[in-house]
């Protein structure tokens, strides 16, 4: 097993119940993107990105000079030393805006990633981060007298449980009736999307309380003491809120539980086959149950974030648009291609940032291409990367021939090892 | 207490289901006389009629009937709460939601994509491929429907165009399924998301900030010449839209498919145990192949009604969800395509309510929308009976 680019803990079980058994798909599809190599979600990116491309060549636009900018739009030019000093207050003003929508997309992508790991799909990501934010901003808004860090402190762990408790509803059905959780998660994304509609809706129990508002179906402004600080950029501007450290501290969360502790062992172990965990003692219903609210814990988090940090309140309108297409379906994506790892999803995060904040109406350059046109360049990239993962065979054939020629290659180094000893 | 006599007589010499059947209809009577046009104004006899559905579950409960007990006292229940509350409302307000003619109007009008949907959920699911991509079919079917109909100027051409493009988004769904053996959530669900990309890229790149003009030819409405000026049905049915009574057509049709014919019967199996269909020279890959891609074109059809049937426009991600409410009647409906329409007509009724009772709360109304869901939940956790995929379902077959 010295021939995989990335060893990681858990990896040899990994690739050894994924060629023995394939007991759900998305456990199987869960072991194969342990086993893989980093050229694998590159390879597919890349193509999706070429597909893309396509589309752009075919509707009469130039997809290099495209592309190129959605990159500046994106910020990340602002990493490159021989810009010019107007060019960087741009791209760091871009780059925040990337940072602030990577944010959500990371937890959005662990909250399907450790599902994934379980042989669970959560495609309730939506609904769990609708929950956690309307907890964070009832939360937000109220309690004006509160001392700014516990105020923060006391949304925070409220839209988190929120999310996790959504969540908990699949993972108890599941656990207990064997309720297939996709369907769940479904049903659950469009209840959390009625209910927000009717929570801050005209008259709604939690509309504003503004009297010049009062026909704007829209929730009220978290208060000042509640705002997440921002440490880079204007915070009138919409500057880098910390909610990133959180993020990525809930990424380091993730690995440790996963690869650490006992319970990441068990959710392993029923993620590649959960008979042989019942057998060896895990509570398989237990787990499904635990899984699922954790998951609904990351997006909660993502959408508590998103209103401490730079929204601040919920209108019915961005509810309803969430519906289809909203930040929090990007997950799946995200975990997928991050391979349900820690840091592959953060990468993968980040990727998708850049290519929503590029493509958005106030980073992309309409003379070059139309931010409308491309937002929907961006649904056709993100679905064209999770069909191909979705193919484990694509992935698996490419594997297959990579390993293959890192099997010839190190087929020397033990045989030359055993002769020594 | 001459009904109870009347209803649970002859259920004991026959058995405890009729009595829950019984105790269903008595739930919606109970409601019934308190609505127009009949309006009780007084809540007794809905109360007392409640309570024989009640008890009459109860008895079916205790017959071994649970689900159709369970069923009938919860109809008792809703029931009877329902005719308290229209009783203490003032009759203008209700005989401003409860118009039957208009309400049953609407109910067809929102079920009609919902069982275009839902048929197409049933196709596939029964042959064993999950399909949670009907959302972006029938969006396809939605765009390239009044795309079609725009560029030939017809809306036939154009209902055919929406039709084979949901036919080739779920041809994708297929190859990946079948030839690919991909996962097919993970599949259904970029499919999702390709065909809000690929729908909203062509319609901006197309129609730009103007959107789709006025003048697309429409799916025209029937009008029944002898109901049309009857009051009432002329009022319900006299003005449907043609996709509406092709969308009842289809599930007669289905059903008899499905159940009745060789060929149904093989569909069925393929989605049942695959490798007992091959044994007997069914081919897996071929049923499935053609159930997936009508699973779309059905799909699609639900989705142009959308756009060139109900509305006559197109707008981004227009389906909002419609293509997850048919797959929430599929699970509903049981895999039944009777069962499906049934569902899709209380979705459809729900969101008909929805769209009339802000007279009573603005937001409460709201919340109908969400009923659908709700009681799709309820179902799959099995509550009150419980709902079974085909056996098959979501597993790639593998040819030994």
């Amino acid at each position: 097993m010295s021939t995989e680019l990335e060893p990681q803990p858990g990896e040899v079980a990994g690739e050894e119940a994924a060629e023995a058994i394939a007991q759900t798909p998305a456990a199987r599809l869960a072991a194969y993107f342990d086993g893989g190599g980093v050229l694998v979600p590159v390879l597919t990116a890349l193509l999706a990105f070429f597909v893309g491309g396509l589309v752009i060549l075919i509707t009469g636009h130039n997809p290099l000079s495209t592309y190129k900018a959605i990159f500046n739009g994106s910020g990340l030019n602002w990493i490159f030393p021989w810009i010019s000093s107007d060019e960087r207050t741009t791209a760091a003003l871009n780059l925040q805006q990337t940072l602030i929508i990577t944010v959500p997309l990371i937890l959005t992508g662990l909250a399907v990633a450790f599902a994934f790991r379980c042989g669970l799909f959560n495609i309730g990501g939506l609904g769990q981060y609708l929950v956690g934010g309307y907890i964070a901003v009832w939360v937000g808004s109220s309690f004006g007298g509160m001392p700014s860090v516990l105020h923060i402190i006391f949304a925070i762990v409220a839209g988190t449980l929120g999310g996790a408790a959504w969540a908990g509803i699949a993972g108890l059905l599941k656990a207990t009736v064997g309720a297939h959780e996709v369907i769940s998660t479904i049903m659950l994304n469009w209840i959390a999307v009625w209910l927000g509609a009717y929570l801050f809706a005209l008259n709604g129990p939690l509309q504003n309380t503004d009297p010049s508002q009062q026909s704007v179906p829209i929730s009220n402004d978290i208060v000042a003491g509640a705002k997440l600080p921002v440490f880079w950029g204007d915070p009138e501007l919409q500057g880098l809120h910390i909610g990133i450290f959180i993020a990525l501290a809930a990424v380091v969360v993730f690995w440790v539980v996963l690869n650490r502790s006992t319970t990441g062992y068990e959710v392993r172990a029923v993620g590649f086959n959960p008979e042989a965990a019942r057998y060896g003692g895990i509570n398989v219903s237990w787990n499904y149950f635990l899984v699922m609210a954790v998951c609904g814990a990351f997006a909660g988090l993502a959408g508590t974030l998103d209103l401490l940090g730079w929204q601040f309140h919920i209108a019915t309108n961005d509810i309803l648009n969430s519906a289809s297409g909203g930040l929090a379906f990007f997950g799946i994506a995200v975990a997928l291609l991050g391979r349900n790892t820690a840091s592959g999803t953060v990468i993968a995060a980040l990727l998708f940032g850049a290519l929503l904040s590029g493509t958005s109406q106030r980073n992309l350059d309409p003379n070059i291409f139309e931010p409308e046109l491309a937002g929907n360049l961006t649904f056709i990239i993100q679905g064209l990367v999770v069909l191909i993962v979705s193919a484990d065979v694509i992935v698996l054939t490419m594997l297959r021939r990579g390993r293959s020629m890192f099997r010839r290659r190190s087929a020397a180094a033990p045989a030359a090892k055993a002769e020594a000893s | 207490m001459s009904t109870a006599v009347a209803t649970a007589a002859p259920t004991r010499a026959v058995n405890p289901r009729h009595a829950g059947w019984a105790g269903i209809g008595l739930g919606f009577v109970a409601w019934f006389i308190a609505l127009p046009p009949a309006e009780v104004r007084s809540p007794v006899p809905s109360i007392l009629i409640a309570l024989l559905a009640i008890t009459a579950g109860a008895w079916a409960i205790y017959g071994g009937e649970k689900r159709f007990g369970g069923w009938a006292i919860a109809a008792g229940i809703i029931g009877g709460a329902g005719a308290y509350a229209s009783t203490q409302s003032g009759t203008g307000h209700l005989e401003d939601v409860v118009t039957w003619s208009a309400l049953i109007a609407a109910t067809l009008r929102y079920a009609t994509p919902l069982v275009f949907g839902a048929l197409g959920g049933i196709m596939s699911e029964r042959s064993g491929v999950v399909n949670v991509g009907l959302e972006g079919m029938m969006l396809m079917g939605a765009f390239f429907g009044i795309f079609g109909a725009d560029l030939l100027d017809s809306w036939f051409l154009g209902l055919l165009v929406g039709m084979a493009a949901g036919g080739v988004l779920a041809f994708v769904h297929a190859f990946f399924s079948i030839n690919l053996r991909a996962d097919q959530i993970v599949s259904g669900m970029a499919l999702n998301f390709l065909a809000l990309g690929v729908t909203g890229y062509i319609f901006l790149d197309h129609y730009g900030d103007q959107g789709t003009p006025d003048n697309i030819p429409r799916i025209p409405d029937i009008s029944i010449p002898g109901i049309k000026n009857l009051s009432f049905f002329g009022d319900a049915i006299g003005r449907t839209n043609t996709l509406t009574w092709v969308a009842l057509i289809l599930v007669v049709l289905l059903t008899i498919f499905l159940f009745r014919t060789p060929q149904g019967l093989r569909l069925r199996s393929v989605g049942e145990h695959p490798r007992a269909a091959e044994t007997v020279g069914i081919s897996v890959p071929r049923t499935r192949y053609l159930a997936v891609i009508s699973s779309g074109v059905l799909a699609a059809m639900g989705g142009a009604y959308l756009s060139i049937g109900f509305i006559g426009s197109f707008n981004q991600g227009m389906t909002a969800g419609r293509g997850f409410i048919a797959l929430a009647a599929v699970i509903f409906g049981k895999w039944y395509p009777g069962g499906a329409l049934g569902a899709a007509l209380l979705f459809g009724f729900s969101t008909a309510l929805a769209q009339r009772l802000p007279t009573f709360s603005p937001s409460g109304a709201v919340l109908f929308q969400a009923l659908p869901y709700v009681l799709t939940l309820i179902a799959v956790a099995g509550v009150i009976g419980r709902s079974r995929p085909p056996a098959a379902v979501g597993q790639p077959y593998v040819k030994e």
